[in-house]
């Protein structure tokens, strides 16, 4: 009997290109549907009636909500092929760490760069680039924050890459310029068919920017 | 060779309870260092350097903060006593409810209905509750989130148990009724006084003086700021 998967999703979302990663990784075949978040479908408010958010991971009719714990999950369950989590315990704490430490900074002052002007904005840029540094320092000499293999905090964060042009554009900065070491980093996870596929192309994102930021009138 | 186990945290932080929590179930031997988050001593922001925050825990010399890894470190290390169900799908829900719990009801809570009062109070609630239903719906048909014995998502949720109360007091508003949340209320009462927990709540008098200062300084700033 196969497997039944489902992914509700709305194609910018960072978060749901972490899903995508996660699946093309273990090479797992799935119906992709799109949502209109200003028009949510019935089945997404039955299957995350908490959040009412996408990503939501379907597997045999049975719900999944929140990126990393639909990630921890595809790991743990397809785990034979591409572990994203190491075996470590002490190795899998730092792992899921830094992811967290992703989600805990990055969308929120990436939002504020793109959302805000000014001296909100100047603020946000500074904080960004300094998350993005520390990740970068967390990074070393490795080719992957997963060692010699993508992993966990690499599925975290690379998804976020397909936003900077946005980010640079709104906020008239350079990230290769003070982040040099993580935008290699970002090319070379883009060389994997399972990072090329999942991540959305940077300039229909900041089409999808600048329409969010006509909608809301910052200009 | 013995391990280290140390655990840098406050007297009253309700994530570092979590931990202090695990480590007993587990009967870990541990050192306890307090920090004074005022005063942060120069260990807390070597082996924190990301956040500067505690909980964090130092097994055998090496650091791991936030307190859902610590869990979770803690279950994968020492695997007696699992705190997490072994089931991949049992576990993403596990995950999910205690995120919630801190996102959402932590949130929702504190900073939503005990920091303000009159209409804004009456709003925030609103929000409370919804997310407080999402919690005694989890608890149908289970004594405990993890079922019979207590689990990952109880002492994730477990501040509950002993802070309601206090916040309830101070604020002269009922927050978790027991005619409207007769599930969780039950499991407040039997999570807070079952074995090892009973033992390690902070200390009422300090906790309503301190939250009463939260609250009064929430308010004043408030107030002047319209």
């Amino acid at each position: 009997m196969g497997d039944e998967i489902i992914l509700l999703d709305f194609w910018p979302s960072m978060f749901g290109m972490r899903v995508r990663l996660a699946l093309a990784e273990k090479g797992l075949k799935y119906e992709y549907k799109e949502e209109d978040l200003r028009n949510k479908s019935p089945l997404l408010l039955e299957m995350n009636p908490v959040h009412k958010q996408i990503p939501v991971l379907i597997h045999n009719g049975k719900p999944i909500c929140e990126s990393l714990i639909i990630v921890q999950y595809i790991d743990e369950v397809w785990h034979d092929k591409s572990p994203l989590l190491p075996s470590d315990p002490y190795q899998r704490a730092q792992a899921r760490f830094w992811a967290d430490y992703v989600d805990k900074k990055l969308y929120g002052l990436g939002r504020k760069v793109w959302s805000t002007k000014g001296e909100e904005q100047e603020t946000a840029k500074k904080e960004f680039i300094e998350c993005l540094k520390l990740l970068e320092g967390e990074l070393g000499e490795k080719p992957y924050f997963g060692g010699e293999k993508i992993g966990f905090v690499d599925v975290a964060l690379v998804t976020f890459s397909c936003w900077f042009y946005a980010y640079e554009s709104c906020g008239n900065f350079s990230i290769e310029a003070e982040c040099p070491k993580l935008i290699a980093w970002t090319k070379r996870c883009k060389e994997k068919e399972s990072v090329s596929s999942s991540l959305e192309d940077p300039h229909k994102v900041h089409g999808f920017v600048m329409g969010m930021r006509k909608r809301f009138g910052i200009e | 060779m013995a391990e280290e186990v140390k655990l840098f945290r406050t007297w009253s932080s309700p994530f570092a309870l979590r931990i202090v929590w695990a480590l007993k179930i587990k009967g870990i031997e541990y050192e306890t260092i307090f920090e004074d988050l005022s005063d942060k001593s120069p260990s807390l922001l070597q082996y924190n350097p990301a956040h500067k925050k505690i909980p964090v825990l130092v097994h055998s010399g090496k650091p791991i903060a936030e307190s859902y890894v610590i869990l979770e470190y803690i279950d994968e290390t020492w695997k007696e006593t699992p705190l997490l169900p072994e089931d991949p799908y049992e576990r993403a829900m596990a995950r999910f409810w205690a995120k919630f719990g801190d996102d959402k009801v932590l949130t929702s809570i504190v900073w939503g209905v005990f920091i303000k009062e009159g209409k804004e109070q009456e709003e925030a609630m609103v929000e409370a509750m919804k997310n407080l239903w999402f919690l005694e719906e989890e608890l149908r048909g289970k004594k405990f989130f993890g079922g019979e014995r207590i689990g990952f998502v109880d002492l994730a949720l477990g501040w509950l148990a002993n802070l309601i109360n206090i916040l309830e007091d101070v604020a002269g508003q009922k927050i978790v009724d027991e005619d409207k949340f007769p599930l969780l209320s039950a499991w407040m009462k039997d999570f807070a006084n079952s074995p090892i927990i009973k033992d390690n709540w902070p200390p009422r008098v300090q906790m309503i003086a301190k939250f009463r200062a939260l609250r009064d300084a929430k308010l004043a700033a408030a107030a002047s700021s319209k």
